[in-house]
C-alpha cells in the first residue's frame, strides 16, 4: 500500500475522514457529506451541495410566467403540484386575482395526493435505508396508483404542471373523481399494513428512538419546517396557521411529536398520510360545481368555441399565447405547506411578462445545516437514518 | 483379467470413494448456490408483492445461470492502490472455508453400493463439531483481508465489523452447541443425530436452539445482522471494490455458509435425517428440514430492518452470551444429576 501525505496527516489526528456521496446508495440523490469519524462515531459532518445544479431560478428570469410552471415541477420532484401551487399563488397575488372555488378544491386534491405520494417515497426509502426492504415495495405499490391518477387527469405521471395561473389545466372528469374515490377507500388499510411492519418492530424502535434528536427550541432556531418541526413539538402547519387555497374549509388535525427524534418524525409523517387522506375525502364530498379557471382572458385562455365567433376572444388568445401574462410591478412571497415543509417563491416583477427575479425558499435546503448538527456524535448507521428522516430532495436544494 | 484390475485397486478403494464423494459434494454445493439465489429472489419477490425473476427459462430458473455467465465474463478490476496478493486471496479463503466446513456434515445413514458401505459424508471425524467451528472461524480472515486489501474506507469498516461480529457470535454459537455436546457426550455429528432417534433436541433444548439459530444468522452475515455489507451505510462493505467472479465468490461463500448453518441446526436440534414416523427417505427428511430453515433465513431478511453495530455487540455480549452460559450450566447440572 502506498503511504500518502494525506494518510500520514490522518494518522496524526487519529480520526478518519469518510466521504459519503455524491455517489452513495442512501444520500437521497447527490448529497455529499464529509464525515470526520472516530471509529464508528461521527465527530463532525460537513455538507457539500451543488451536484444537481439546474439553474432553474436563473432560467426563470428568461421565461414567461407560464413557462416557469413546468420548471417548478422539477424542483421538488416528489411533489410537483405543491411547487406549482406555491408559484401560482404568488403570481396570482401579484395579479390580484382570485381563482374559482372548484379550482381551489381540485388544487387541494392534487396537492394532498402529491403529499401522500411524497410521504410514500419517503417511507419507502427511509425504511430501506434502515434495512427494511419489504416496506419499500409496499409503498411503491400505492405510489404507483397515485401516479396513475396524475396521468389520468394531466397526462403526465410525475411532472403534472396541472396547477396553472388562474386555475387548473383541465376540469376533472367524473371518471377521475371515481378513481380518486376508489383509491381513498383502499388506502387506509394499506397505511395499517406499513405500520404493522414498523411501528412496534423492536429493531425499528431501536434504530429510530432517541436518535437525531432536535428539541423544540433547536428546531425553531435551525429554521426547520414541516414534519421535522412538528415532530419536535411545534404545532405549526401553514395549512392551519395561514390557510391558502381554501384549506380553511377542511377539518383535519396537525399531528405533532414530543421528542423530535427519528421515530417521532416517522409517526408524524404516517399520521399526515391519514390526514391527507381525510382532506381528499372531504374535498371529494364538497367539490363545488362551476368554472375551473378564472374568467379573465388576460390570465387564462378563452374558451376554444368562442374563438370562431368572437374577435375579442381571438385577440386575447393570440396575445396570451404569443406574449403571456403581464404581471403588475411589485414583489411578494406566498408560502405553502409542502410535504417537506414551507415552500414559497419570492417573485419580483418589473411589470413585464417575464419575472425579474424568482427565489425559492426550499425546505430541504434550509434543513441541511440542522441535519448535519444532528449527525454529530451519532453512529455512521444513524447518519443514513437522519438523512432519511429529514427527507431531503436534492432537486430543490441545488436549484 | 478383471479380477486383476480389482485386485490392483483393492487397497485404494477408500481413497477412490473418498475422492468421488468429495468431488460430488463440493460440486453439489456449488450447484446449490445458483438454485438458492433463484429461490431467494423468487421468494423475496412473493413477500414483496412482485414477481421476481421470470424471464429466463421456465419460472426464471435460467436467471442464476445467465447471471453467473455475466459475472464470469466481467472485467476483473483491481484498483492500483490495492494489495494485490491479499486482494486475490480473500475471496478464495471465503469459498475454501465454506466448502471445507461441509466435509464433516453427514446427511443420511450409510448406504450400500456394490457391496461397499458408503457413508453419506466426506469425512466421519469424531470431533466433527469442533472441526466445523475451527474452519468456519477461519472464514472471517477472508472478510477482514478483503476489507484491508481494498484500501477503501468503507471496505475497511465492513471488514472490521465482520471480524468483531463473527468473534462475538461464535462464542454464543459454541456455547449453545456445547449444551448438545453435554447431552450427547460426543463431538461427532453422526452420534448426535443417532442420539435423537426418539425425539429431536429442540424439544428439550428450545433455548439453545433459539440461541444457536440467532447466532447462526449473525455468523453467516444475513439480515438482520448483515452489518458487514450494510449497503445503505457502507455501500457494499468489505466487497465494495470487488468485481466479476471474485465478487461472486463472496456470494458463493455466503450462500454455502447459509446451507452449512441450516444443516448444522438440523443435525443438532431437528434430529438430522430422523423423520419421526413420517415416511420419507433419510436424505429427503434431512433436505426438507434444511430447505425449511433456508426459507426462514429468507423470510427474516424480507421482514426485519438491520440492527445497529453497537446494538449488535451489546445484544451479543450482554444478552446472548449470559443466557447461553446459564443454559449450559443448567443443562450440565441436569445431566450430572
Amino acid at each position: 500500500m502506498t503511504v500518502t501525505e494525506q494518510g500520514l496527516l490522518e494518522r496524526e489526528k487519529d480520526s478518519m475522514t469518510l466521504n459519503m456521496g455524491p455517489q452513495h446508495p442512501s444520500t437521497h440523490g447527490v448529497f455529499r457529506v464529509v464525515l470526520e469519524m472516530d471509529g464508528e462515531l461521527v465527530d463532525s459532518a460537513e455538507p457539500h451541495i451543488g451536484f444537481l445544479h439546474t439553474g432553474i431560478e436563473k432560467t426563470s428570469e428568461a421565461k414567461r410566467y407560464v413557462h416557469v410552471i413546468p420548471m417548478t415541477d422539477r424542483l421538488d420532484y416528489l411533489s410537483p403540484p405543491g411547487n406549482n401551487l406555491a408559484f401560482c399563488l404568488t403570481v396570482e397575488k401579484l395579479l390580484q386575482t382570485d381563482v374559482p372555488e372548484r379550482a381551489k378544491f381540485l388544487r387541494v386534491i392534487m396537492c394532498e395526493l402529491a403529499r401522500m405520494a411524497s410521504h410514500l417515497v419517503w417511507l419507502a426509502t427511509h425504511a430501506l435505508d434502515i434495512g427494511a426492504m419489504t416496506v419499500f415495495l409496499y409503498c411503491w405499490r400505492e405510489r404507483e396508483m397515485i401516479l396513475d391518477l396524475n396521468e389520468e387527469i394531466s397526462g403526465v405521471r410525475m411532472m403534472t404542471s396541472y396547477i396553472r395561473l388562474g386555475g387548473v389545466a383541465k376540469d376533472s372528469t367524473p371518471g377521475w373523481l371515481q378513481s380518486v374515490h376508489n383509491f381513498i377507500e383502499y388506502f387506509p388499510a394499506k397505511i395499517d399494513e406499513y405500520e404493522r411492519l414498523l411501528t412496534h418492530n423492536p429493531i425499528w424502535l431501536d434504530r429510530t428512538q432517541n436518535i437525531g434528536v432536535m428539541s423544540r427550541e433547536e428546531a425553531i432556531n435551525w429554521s426547520m419546517s414541516g414534519p421535522v418541526l412538528r415532530a419536535s413539538g411545534v404545532n405549526w402547519d401553514l395549512r392551519k396557521q395561514r390557510p391558502y387555497s381554501g384549506y380553511e374549509n377542511f377539518e383535519f388535525e396537525v399531528p405533532t411529536g414530543k421528542n423530535g427524534d427519528i421515530y417521532d418524525r416517522y409517526l408524524v409523517r404516517v399520521a399526515e398520510l391519514r390526514q391527507s387522506h381525510e382532506i381528499v375525502k372531504q374535498a371529494l364530498k364538497k367539490l363545488p360545481t362551476g368554472p375551473y379557471k378564472v374568467d379573465d382572458n388576460k390570465i387564462s385562455l378563452p374558451n376554444r368555441k368562442t374563438l370562431k365567433s368572437s374577435m375579442e376572444a381571438l385577440i386575447h388568445h393570440f396575445k396570451l399565447v404569443s406574449e403571456g401574462v403581464s404581471v403588475p410591478k411589485g414583489e411578494t412571497y406566498v408560502p405553502v405547506e409542502g410535504p417537506r415543509g414551507e415552500v414559497g417563491f419570492y417573485i419580483v416583477s418589473d411589470g413585464s411578462n417575464v419575472p425579474s427575479r424568482v427565489k425559492l425558499r426550499a425546505p430541504s435546503f434550509m434543513a441541511i445545516p440542522g441535519m448535519c448538527k444532528m449527525m454529530e456524535g451519532c453512529f455512521i448507521a444513524d447518519v443514513v437514518g437522519i438523512i432519511g428522516s429529514i427527507d431531503i430532495v436534492m432537486g430543490e436544494v441545488d436549484r | 483379467m478383471i479380477d486383476d484390475v480389482i485386485d490392483f485397486f483393492e487397497p485404494y478403494t477408500y481413497l477412490i470413494i473418498g475422492s468421488v464423494k468429495a468431488f460430488v459434494i463440493a460440486g453439489a454445493l456449488l450447484g446449490i448456490v445458483p438454485a438458492l439465489v433463484w429461490l431467494e429472489r423468487r421468494l423475496m419477490g412473493r413477500f414483496q408483492v412482485r414477481l421476481g425473476p421470470n424471464r429466463v427459462g421456465p419460472f426464471g430458473l435460467g436467471q442464476p445461470i445467465s447471471d453467473s455467465i455475466k459475472l464470469l465474463f466481467k472485467e476483473s478490476i483491481i484498483q492500483s492502490s490495492a494489495d494485490k496478493f491479499l486482494f486475490h486471496l480473500a475471496p478464495a479463503i471465503v469459498v475454501f472455508t465454506a466448502i471445507v466446513t461441509f466435509a464433516v456434515i453427514p446427511f443420511g445413514e450409510p448406504v450400500k453400493v456394490f457391496g461397499q458401505e458408503i457413508g453419506l459424508w466426506v469425512a466421519n471425524v469424531n470431533i466433527g463439531l469442533l472441526f466445523v467451528f475451527a474452519i468456519s472461524g477461519m472464514g472471517v480472515y477472508g472478510m477482514v483481508l478483503a476489507g484491508l486489501s481494498s484500501n477503501n474506507k468503507y471496505s475497511l469498516m465492513g471488514g472490521l465489523r465482520s471480524s468483531a461480529q463473527m468473534i462475538s457470535y461464535e462464542l454464543t454459537l459454541g456455547l449453545a452447541a456445547l449444551s448438545i455436546v453435554v447431552l450427547t457426550g460426543s463431538l461427532s455429528l453422526i452420534d448426535m443425530v443417532n442420539s435423537q432417534d426418539s425425539y429431536p433436541n429442540i424439544l428439550i433444548q428450545p433455548l439453545a436452539f433459539l440461541l444457536f439459530f440467532i447466532a447462526g444468522i449473525a455468523e453467516t452475515n444475513r439480515a438482520p445482522f448483515d452489518l458487514p455489507e450494510a449497503e445503505q451505510e457502507l455501500v457494499a462493505g468489505f466487497h465494495t471494490e470487488y468485481t466479476g467472479m471474485k465478487f461472486a465468490m463472496f456470494f458463493m461463500g455466503e450462500y454455502i455458509n447459509m446451507v452449512t448453518m441450516s444443516a448444522l441446526v438440523t443435525l443438532l436440534f431437528l434430529g438430522g435425517w430422523n423423520s419421526y414416523g413420517v415416511p420419507a427417505w433419510p436424505i429427503v427428511a434431512f433436505s426438507g428440514k434444511v430447505l425449511f430453515l433456508l426459507c426462514v433465513f429468507i423470510w427474516l431478511r424480507s421482514t426485519y430492518p438491520r440492527i445497529r453495530y453497537d446494538r449488535l455487540m451489546t445484544f451479543g455480549w450482554k444478552v446472548l452470551v449470559p443466557i447461553s452460559l446459564l443454559n449450559l450450566l443448567v443443562t450440565s447440572v441436569l445431566v450430572v444429576l
